[in-house]
């Protein structure tokens, strides 16, 4: 059999999708240590914009964004976690029940919806209950979209671990809570934790959704970036756009080995 | 004395379907005891019922007099070994061992000791900080039996723990298992869809089929007196003939075959008709001269230690015949003309 190299083809359309992927990434990433003020022209190797991005005159509007980001980021994606978690465990291992397909859909659902159309609906919804915008509709609304991305891989590591497990937990004496805490749960781990992981990385980069709950006055680094942008790129954006794309590229990493490693042991 | 077990009318309904019609049965203290027959025979159920993974829909089972049919599993004195074994992957062998004392709530020190002892009486001492993915699947099997030891169980149930081993691990663990249940002195009972298992360990063995007991015995009972045509054709190899009952009288009937045959055989209480009736092939013999029935070989088949001879009866019946391969058998040859006799007993009439 020939292998996939061997298509006419192969050489050139694997090309022009690399570049198209990872070209812009490439560029930003490489001009992120551009020592000159222009954002086309290099002007030799330099760390000036990200020393800018911490101590330059957007500092300090970018630290309160960041840590907006960041904590709203752990709260949603360790809520999200928990809810899934559950979720997973309903759908997974507590049989048959009425609405089972229904509820499969509902949990899957956000991930289908167009992301503008649940911004908006958000939205219209904190205004009716009268919620204020702000820190905490940012933090409803990013829990809620995380539930489906943490859902994902709980669900798939937990249909691949057998219900031996928890039943032998439960012969040899132990609780229904202690067989969870004891068995499944350490079982799941690798599941959980890459639920965790990707629900932070999305709660961290979500733009659309956080634009129209946020309120006045309110950022995250996503909506402080792109507040930025219009007024001018400026190569210092490239730089935390550099910082961003490390921190989610190294929790994807994360994700990955932890799972990988998972599905070694049982 | 009350019985290790008491089972009576265990109904199992999933939805419309029915995998247990009023099981009855019970099992003494110190047995070893075992269920048997074909996949979806509802033995795993049944079994799974007393460990109480899965609810009884009617019925009571009751240990040693108390009815546990609805209590949670970790209420129940009873342990269980898992067919793929279920060894927790994220512990160590020793923790493995000792989890259901840790449940029960002995301290570290007592687990140690406890746990220690049962790997020591599997011959496993060695392995006891060991994951249990390296070990073999031999290994694991004894891991799983030393855990669900430990706690003292009343009662063990087993689910097809050897299904997992090959061949020659699987003979010598039928042994290993046996002599464990004699060493503990705990009721065993053991899954199995395995006749060969069933009859070399079991004190005594309840065949199972479609939801119901069929015949309960020890293994000599149900191989040389089954009740019924499910149990004769299930245990062993048998011949199974569609025959005529022409007379019964007390404890005999006369049997006429398709071929215009005449058989006696042994049958209390027979009714007259058409019945079946099973052949054992090692039961037959070739008879010097003539002998109660005729026929032509139409094949041996040498298989060592015996040998299988495919007969046609006149009529056209066909029939197996075993015979012991020794010195002073004259092998028939295919195309043959021969008489066989049957051993007294050998023909046994069975109810449908």
């Amino acid at each position: 059999m020939k292998g996939v190299r061997h298509y006419p083809g192969f050489l050139s359309i694997t090309l022009l999708c690399l570049v198209v992927l990872y070209g812009p990434l490439l560029v930003v990433t490489a001009y992120s240590f551009n020592g000159s003020t222009s954002i086309t022209q290099w002007g030799g190797f330099s760390l000036r914009w990200y020393i800018d991005v911490f101590t330059g005159p957007e500092a300090p509007r970018f630290r309160s964004a960041a840590w907006n980001s960041l904590t709203i980021a752990i709260m949603a994606a360790i809520s999200a976690t928990m809810i899934a978690t559950a979720a997973a465990l309903a759908m997974m291992r507590a049989g048959r029940f009425r609405g089972k397909s229904l509820t499969f859909a509902l949990i899957n659902l956000p991930l289908m919806v167009p992301e503008i159309v649940t911004a908006v609906a958000t939205l219209i919804f904190f205004s009716m209950i009268g919620l204020t915008t702000g820190y905490l509709t940012i933090l409803l609304a990013h829990i809620t979209f995380c539930i489906p991305f943490a859902y994902l891989p709980i669900a798939a590591r937990l249909q691949g671990i057998d219900d031996s497990y928890e039943q032998a937990a439960r012969d040899l004496y132990a609780s229904r809570t202690q067989s969870f805490f004891l068995i499944l749960l350490p079982l799941m781990a690798p599941g959980v934790i890459s639920g965790f992981l990707l629900a932070f990385i999305i709660s961290l980069d979500d733009f659309i959704i956080t634009n129209f709950v946020k309120g006045a006055g309110m950022e995250t680094l996503p909506t402080a970036i792109f507040g930025s942008v219009k007024l001018g790129i400026k190569p210092n954006i490239m730089a935390i756009s550099t910082l961003m794309l490390g921190v989610s590229v190294l929790f994807v990493t994360l994700s990955y080995l932890i799972n990988r490693k998972g599905r070694q042991s049982p | 004395m009350d019985q290790a077990i008491d089972i009576e009318g265990a109904v199992k309904r999933y939805g419309t379907v029915t995998a247990l019609h009023g099981v009855s049965l019970s099992i003494a203290d110190n047995e070893f005891f075992t269920l048997l027959g074909p996949s979806g025979c509802g033995k795993t159920t049944l079994l799974r019922m007393i460990a109480g993974f899965e609810d009884i829909t009617a019925g009571e089972i009751r240990l040693f007099g108390q009815n546990i049919a609805r209590l949670e599993p970790n209420q129940r004195p009873v342990n269980t070994v898992f067919q793929q074994y279920a060894l927790f992957p994220h512990m160590t062998v020793i923790e493995n061992v000792g989890f259901g004392l840790k449940m029960k709530g002995f301290d570290a020190t007592q687990r140690k000791a406890r746990a220690g002892q049962m790997l020591e009486m599997v011959h496993l001492s060695d392995y006891a900080d060991r994951r249990p993915s390296q070990l073999s699947g031999g290994q694991q099997q004894r891991v799983a039996l030393a855990r669900a030891l430990a706690p003292e169980p009343k009662v063990l149930l087993l689910d097809e723990p050897l299904s997992a081993l090959d061949l020659k691990l699987r003979q010598a663990m039928r042994v290993e298992l046996k002599q464990l249940q004699e060493d503990t002195g705990i009721t065993f009972i053991f899954v199995t869809h395995d006749q060969e298992e069933a009859l070399t360990m079991s004190d005594r063995i309840a065949v199972m089929s479609s939801g119901r007991v069929q015949q309960i015995g020890t293994a000599r009972d149900i191989y040389e007196t089954p009740v019924n045509r499910f149990v004769a054709d299930f245990i062993g190899e048998t011949n199974l003939l569609e025959v005529t009952v022409s007379k019964a009288d007390g404890d005999t009937a006369e049997v006429i075959l398709p071929g215009g045959h005449h058989l006696i055989c042994p049958a209390a209480g027979a009714r007259l008709g058409q019945q079946h009736l099973s052949i054992r092939p090692e039961r037959l013999r070739l008879a010097h001269g003539a002998g109660q029935l005729s026929a032509t070989v139409q094949r041996v088949v040498y298989l060592g230690t015996d040998l299988h001879v495919m007969l046609v009866l006149e009529g056209g019946t066909q029939l197996v015949a075993r015979l012991q391969n020794s010195r002073q058998l004259s092998a028939p040859e295919a195309g043959a003309h021969v008489f066989l006799d049957l051993d007294d007993g050998a023909a046994r009439l069975l109810a449908d």
